[in-house]
């Protein structure tokens, strides 16, 4: 029997109230995020995978946000929590790390007060000390005299160094869980991996279980162990990373593979090339009928138009949202 | 090694000084600007500058002494450094009226125009900017639509008509405060929230939608997903970045207002800076017109930089550009 | 940053009609700029069928019956020298239309071209645009009309010229702004690329979306006109009795505030319904059209 879960989501639905009409960016979605695991979510841009992380910490403004469902964080639901409790939460227990580090610093505050601004508010400590707390992470995010980069503000600073004082100040106290939404996809290539390297070693050192939102398939592959690929705000596949690289069982999947290069890839196989997925994403607002994926799917048969599939649930932690395995 | 340096001795901001410099030099097209629309202004006029100058009842012998006196007998470009050379030692000749110097005339009368714009543009801010907070806080709800309906009204509405129906309300019904004129500071009261009424649904205008935009953006996401309060997100991670479009609306609002300060001034027999151009246009005292059409320039420009040394000190980015 | 392409990119698939559908709707919707039409039509209807609707000289005293409150026969009262108000107001909505459309015309006229050359060619014909601009900007509007008013003379023409100019610079402004953030675009590039005519480029890529900022302005400038030329009335440099015009009404009520308050409030009512309606729907429109507000 597996422990536990720290996060486990069910039956989370996130809905925006727009002019034309409810709009639905989460639909029905349910996993778990274990002690420890790094979790990848994987999706187009639109499929509602950061709504997903804003709607755990509801960062969402309510109205025109709906959340239902349940987010058990520990065991209890988020979602019923006052805002005072919410509040204990996030920054703490959970906090979260953004795509943009420029737009996500305050600009006129410096590095150093928007760092020990939380640790001041959740670890109850003066001021001189939550300063010196700050300093101390901005060493450990490997940020060079951290002495004076904290009093600097966060357009002196490289796009790298805001991201790792985005990462300092996102486990500044030391979270359980943390969110990290598309948090290398601003940066320059090989300032990623460094920022990977980084996440990857703290991830370690404080035991933070990590949601890894992306529609980077190269960095789920080099973080996570579990992965959850989402289509339209549902999760269309969950696997075990191998499992979901050597074998995707989604249509959809399958297609967000073979749309990326590997390297060594078309050597081997000797015939493949990259391929697109045919269509685009279709107006939230004029949902497809039956399955979300029938008007881009290369197998789409005749009850995918009529018929949304069920969640099926195969052998080794697999699950897949699609009539093919039905 | 730079905290040691902080406590040491007072570093000298060399980028806050560098700026300051450069803003300084950029207002000089301005000022040359301002000087050829003065220098250019009587020459416009149909008939004789001199005349005009000298004012209707001046006898022939004045009039070519004052010719004389400017070198307007003289090429164009010589009487425009001539008139520039008085300009700078803010000789601008005598009142056609009073035959008192016209610096004179208008200094006189510009510590009421600063007293008005002041209390005005201070009760402006004190109402506006809570005012904006408020309903960009809490937007499409019932006091979001009152502010913002107020607000509207305010810009609507004819400032001298407004001046008239407060001395209706507060003088002639109530009885409360003096109509017109100077000396107490209930004489400051009606003029000054006449004048504030347009500012403050500028500014609460402006406050809202510089608000809703701050608060729109990710770094008050960040803030909130670190669990600060409602109250310190929106005060110190929103506002502080909000105030820079604010203060440029509220220098913006201080030229209207000296624009405006001719209007209130006239409906409450203020004697400042406005009702003497008004005056002086009734009466054709150019000389008056130009040296109080100099100051308010002068004015708007200082305004205008004081409102950019504030930029600098509320925004680091533009320190360190 | 790669989301926020992928969203523009999906907008510009959906736009066309959906797009200008969904903007006239907002605007439908939006009751405060319904209202702000509505005052505006009254307007409207008022300066043109005025006369038909209050036939006579609104200028004729009768001085028996001067300053007369509210009645039957005068609803709105009568002034100092008898002439009923209402007559005076109605009459003088001619005046202010009048007056608001010569000025928007005259700060289009020269201020919509004078951007577009300024923000098109840069360089030296720029700078002299800008500085000119950087001038008269330094002058709070009304005060810029009134020193022209000082060199022009008082009048109704030359209220037009004045405030018509004073206005000038912030079309200048607000056209050379947007033909800045146009003319970077690829397609301009394109077009330029492709060996096309600076005019062409200028009336086909550039005007058109300048017009947006341009037509909220035109409703906002209407209104600002209006209570210029109500200013200068009132401090008695505008139109000149015995012209019914609004602010030349306020500036004679004031001195019968204390016996006969009816005299100065209903004309700045007038005024203020009027500019209102502009700002209304100025708003609105910047709300319904302007890309950069959300829907």
């Amino acid at each position: 029997m597996r422990p536990e879960p720290l996060l486990s989501i069910r039956n989370l639905r996130t809905r925006f109230k727009t002019y034309e009409g409810m709009v639905t960016a989460v639909d029905r979605l349910s996993l778990d995020v274990h002690r420890g695991e790094t979790l990848g979510v994987v999706g187009e841009s639109g499929c509602g995978k950061s709504v997903t992380a804003l709607s755990i910490l509801r960062l969402l403004p309510s109205p025109p946000a709906e959340i239902q469902g349940e987010i058990l964080f520990e065991g209890t639901n988020i979602l019923d929590l006052t805002p005072d409790r919410i509040r204990q939460i996030r920054g703490n227990a959970i906090s979260i790390i953004f795509q943009e580090p420029l737009t996500s610093l305050n600009p006129v505050l410096t590095i150093g007060e928007q760092i020990s601004e939380a640790i001041r508010l959740h670890q109850g400590v003066t001021r001189q000390e939550a300063w010196k707390r700050a300093v101390e992470m901005l060493e450990l995010v490997q940020i060079p005299s951290p002495d004076a980069r904290a009093h600097e503000y966060p357009h002196q600073l490289s796009g790298g160094m805001r991201q790792r004082a985005m990462i300092a100040m996102a486990l500044s106290c030391r979270p359980q869980l943390l969110l990290a939404d598309e948090p290398t996809t601003a940066l320059d290539v090989t300032i990623q991996a460094q920022i990977i390297d980084l996440m990857v070693r703290l991830k370690e050192e404080f035991r933070t279980s990590i949601v890894l939102i992306t529609h980077n398939l190269g960095l789920i592959a080099g973080m996570a162990r579990r992965v959850v690929v989402m289509y339209l705000g549902k999760m269309v596949e969950e696997a075990p990373v191998k499992d979901l690289f050597r074998e995707p069982l989604h249509p959809y999947t399958q297609g967000l593979l073979e749309s990326i290069p590997w390297i060594g890839q078309k050597l081997k196989t000797g015939k493949r090339l990259l391929r697109e997925i045919p269509g685009i994403v279709p107006n939230p607002l004029e949902m497809p009928e039956g399955c979300r994926f029938h008007p881009r799917c290369p197998r789409v048969m005749e009850v995918c138009r009529k018929e949304e599939p069920p969640l099926k649930e195969l052998n080794g932690g697999r699950k897949v949202l699609c009539w093919l395995w039905n | 090694m730079l905290s040691c340096s902080r406590l040491v001795a007072p570093k000298i901001d060399w980028n806050m000084l560098r700026y300051v410099i450069k803003r300084l030099i950029s207002t000089l097209p301005v000022l040359i600007g301002i000087s050829f629309l003065l220098f250019f202004m009587l020459r416009m006029l149909p008939g004789d500058p001199a005349q005009v100058l000298a004012g209707q009842m001046a006898t022939p012998e004045e009039v070519q002494n004052i010719r004389h006196q400017l070198g307007l007998d003289r090429p164009i470009f010589t009487q425009y450094a001539l008139f520039l050379g008085r300009l700078v030692r803010f000789d601008l000749g005598r009142s056609a009226r009073t035959q008192n110097p016209v610096i004179e005339e208008v200094w006189a009368r510009l510590p009421n125009t600063i007293l008005l714009a002041v209390a005005a543009i201070i009760l402006a801010c004190l109402f506006g900017i809570p005012a904006g907070i408020l309903s960009a806080v809490r937007p499409y709800t019932w006091i979001d639509y009152l502010v913002t309906s107020m607000a509207l009204f305010g810009i609507s509405m004819p400032v001298f008509w407004l001046g008239l129906m407060l001395v209706v309300l507060f003088s002639v019904i109530l009885q409360w405060l003096p109509a017109g004129g100077t000396g107490t500071w209930k004489h400051v009261i009606l003029p000054s929230i006449t004048l504030a009424a347009f500012v403050v649904a500028f500014i609460a205008r402006m406050t809202r939608a510089s608000m809703m935009e701050a608060l729109a953006q990710d770094y008050t996401t960040t803030a909130r997903s670190k669990g600060l309060k409602e109250s310190v997100v929106v005060v110190k991670h929103a506002l502080k970045n909000a105030l820079i479009p604010i203060i440029t609306v509220v220098g913006l609002q201080f030229g209207l207002l000296l624009g405006g300060a001719v209007l209130t001034e006239t409906v409450f027999a203020w004697p400042g800076l406005g009702r003497l151009i008004v005056d002086s246009i009734l009466a054709r005292d150019y000389p008056v017109i130009q040296g109080a059409i100099l100051i308010f320039g002068l004015l708007y420009i200082l305004v205008n930089l004081m409102v950019d040394l504030v930029y600098a000190f509320v925004d680091p980015r533009i320190r360190y550009d | 940053m790669t989301e926020k392409k992928k969203s523009n990119e999906l907008q510009s698939y959906w736009s066309g009609n959906r797009e200008l559908r969904r903007r006239w709707a907002k605007l439908r919707r939006n009751k405060a700029a319904l209202f702000g039409g509505v005052l505006i039509l009254i307007y409207l209807f008022t300066a043109l069928f005025g006369p038909i609707l209050y036939p006579g000289n609104p200028s004729a005293p009768n001085l028996i019956r001067s300053l007369e409150t509210p009645s039957r026969q005068h609803p709105l009262g009568t002034d100092e020298l008898g002439r009923s108000i209402l007559g005076r107001i109605v009459h003088g909505s001619r005046v202010s239309l009048l007056i608001a459309i010569g000025v928007v015309s005259l700060g289009l006229l020269l201020g919509v071209p004078l951007g577009l050359v300024s923000g098109y060619y840069g360089g030296k014909v720029d700078f002299g645009i800008q500085r000119i601009t950087d001038t008269m900007l330094a002058f709070p509007g009304f005060l810029l009309a009134l020193a022209l008013v000082a060199v022009l003379g008082v009048g109704l023409k030359n209220t037009v010229i004045s405030v018509g100019i004073s206005m000038v610079p912030i079309y200048i402004r607000l056209v050379r702004g947007c033909v800045l953030s146009v003319r970077e675009q690829v397609y301009v590039e394109a077009a330029r690329a492709l060996g096309t005519r600076d005019v062409a480029i200028l009336m086909r890529h550039i005007l058109p979306n300048v017009m947006v900022p341009i037509t909220v302005q035109t409703s906002l400038g209407m209104g600002t006109a209006i209570l210029f030329a109500a200013g200068l009335g009132f401090l008695g440099v505008g139109v000149q009795p015995p012209t019914p015009e609004w602010g030349a009404m306020l500036g004679s009520g004031r001195a019968y505030l204390f016996h006969a308050p009816h005299v100065a409030t209903f004309p700045g009512i007038a005024i203020f319904l009027a500019v209102l309606g502009f700002n209304l729907s100025g708003d609105g429109l910047r709300e319904a059209l302007d890309p950069r507000f959300k829907l």
